[in-house]
């Protein structure tokens, strides 16, 4: 059985999954950079303790389901979201939605995701796909980044929604409830809530791992690694923070792109907020300056450059981020909606 | 970015999918456009997977070297760690370093042997010996 759904690709999961079932829901507005900006998605932290795959812990955006979760709120969409103990009761309830005509959302591991190449399968848990049918023991999948659609067998989607480690799944399953109009009033809203929740991330957070802060503490931290770590280990660790910048599902530039996309769609909701263009095009610059970075960075993982000074480069060019982002969201906080 | 520079380098993902990216045309306006990939961001990931086939034979050396037993070998070419092991096998992270010492895992039971094969995707027979090298 097969269910009337569009796949849309998207840069990254949870914004794609977002959209699909939104727009599946009659949210015919709702675009990848508008589920992003409403769910204030984009953040930064450094987690000096904690390490990840033999690396540091960074991320360039917000908590795993919290996109999802936001949007729908903003936007007064009532959402199902359940976590499973039992590998059959979570298979039956997605057999159950597939039956009622509900395409659902799973977050899964990509360890074991089998249509992924090799190269990209490590022990990650955040990813999120979309089952809208199931013929015989396939299940018919909608995964965000991809082009086309795959499938999985029922096998195999019960390994992947039931991965083990960090942020692990336990067979979520999530999807709006109910088909909902929703009005151009309310999507302002939204992106103002939006923009003022992501001033907040970036600017307010106490401590110095997060958010703009962040930055610094990481540039600062980056500048001693050669030191500290060694040249082979900062390679690795520079490494990365590249894939955490650029790797799929960030569009590129660390989610800035995307974020520049959503000021400048947010626009349209509010014309007479000309600084909403300005502001975007400055977090285009912001991605711009974070993918030199992303080479600066690789011209030391590729041994081409060794010194101290070519670490201190590429600090310095995360302290420039910094200050830049920082005026964004200051400039961000202070306007005045026209609407 | 702009457009036309969206990168267009032949990286690993690129035998599933094009990736979707974010940039500006020649007026300024967002719009989107696919990516094979990206040499910077392939190198990355090269250098992790550099770092994974040093420690998968370091672990191998490890444990000819009668310094650890086989499931050091198995969780590095799984890319498992202490935690994802435990949360798969249901043994404490303790426990799991116990069995890593060789003296220890020759006295475990096939049950408890059984758990490791389970999740390595081997036989127990393997794991003893530690023969299988396709990753």
């Amino acid at each position: 059985m097969t269910l009337d759904f569009k796949h849309i690709q998207a840069a990254h999961c949870e914004n794609g999954v977002t959209t699909s079932l939104l727009q599946h829901n009659g949210v015919e507005k709702i675009t990848e950079p508008l589920a992003f900006g409403i769910g204030s998605g984009l953040f930064y932290i450094y987690i000096p303790f904690m390490v990840i795959n033999n690396g540091p812990a960074i991320s360039f955006r917000t908590q795993p389901g919290l996109i999802f979760k936001r949007t729908c709120k903003a936007l007064g969409i009532p959402v199902y979201r359940k976590k499973f103990s039992s590998h059959e009761k979570a298979m039956e309830a997605l057999d159950d939605c597939i039956k009622k005509g509900i395409p659902a959302a799973c977050q899964v591991g990509v360890y074991y995701l089998t249509y992924f190449p090799k190269e990209y399968r490590f022990h990650f848990n955040a990813h999120n796909l979309i089952v809208f049918g199931k013929e015989n023991d396939n299940y018919l999948i909608s995964d965000p980044v991809m082009e086309g659609t795959a499938t999985l067998t029922s096998y195999e989607l019960e390994r992947v929604r039931f991965a083990k480690g960090a942020f692990a799944p336990r067979g979520q399953l999530y999807y709006p409830m109910e088909k909902k109009i929703v009005t151009d009033d309310q999507i302002r809203q939204g992106i103002k809530t939006g923009i003022k929740r992501n001033v907040r991330d970036m600017l307010r957070i106490p401590g110095p791992i997060a958010g703009v802060k962040g930055i610094v503490f990481t540039a600062n931290r980056i500048k001693k690694w050669r030191d500290k770590l060694g040249p082979e280990k900062s390679r690795s660790y520079l490494a990365q923070l590249v894939r955490m910048q650029e790797e799929i599902g960030t569009g590129g530039g660390g989610f800035r792109f995307i974020y520049g996309a959503f000021l400048q769609q947010a626009h349209a909701y509010f014309p007479a907020n000309d600084e909403l263009m300005k502001l975007s095009a400055t977090f285009t610059k912001a991605g711009d300056m974070w993918r030199n970075a992303a080479v600066q960075a690789s011209g030391i993982y590729k041994g081409r450059l060794t010194a101290q000074q070519d670490y201190d480069t590429m600090g310095d060019m995360m302290i420039e981020i910094a200050a830049l982002e920082k005026q964004a969201f200051i400039d961000l906080s202070n306007i005045k909606w026209s609407k | 970015m702009k457009k036309e520079e969206i990168p267009q380098d032949d990286g690993a993902l690129n035998k599933l999918t094009k990736e979707l990216s974010y940039a500006v045309d020649e007026k300024g306006n967002y719009t989107t456009g696919l990516s094979t990939g990206w040499e910077v961001k392939i190198t990355a990931l090269d250098v992790a997977w550099n770092d994974i086939e040093k420690r998968i034979n370091d672990a191998h050396q490890k444990v000819v070297n009668g310094e650890a037993s086989p499931i050091l070998y198995f969780m590095e070419l799984k890319l498992m760690d202490l935690s994802i092991v435990s949360s798969y096998t249901g043994f404490w992270k303790w426990q799991i370093k116990r069995h890593l010492k060789p003296s220890v895992f020759k006295s475990l039971s096939d049950s408890k042997l059984k758990k490791y094969a389970d999740i390595f995707e081997i036989t127990v027979q393997e794991l003893k010996t530690m023969k299988k090298n396709d990753a």
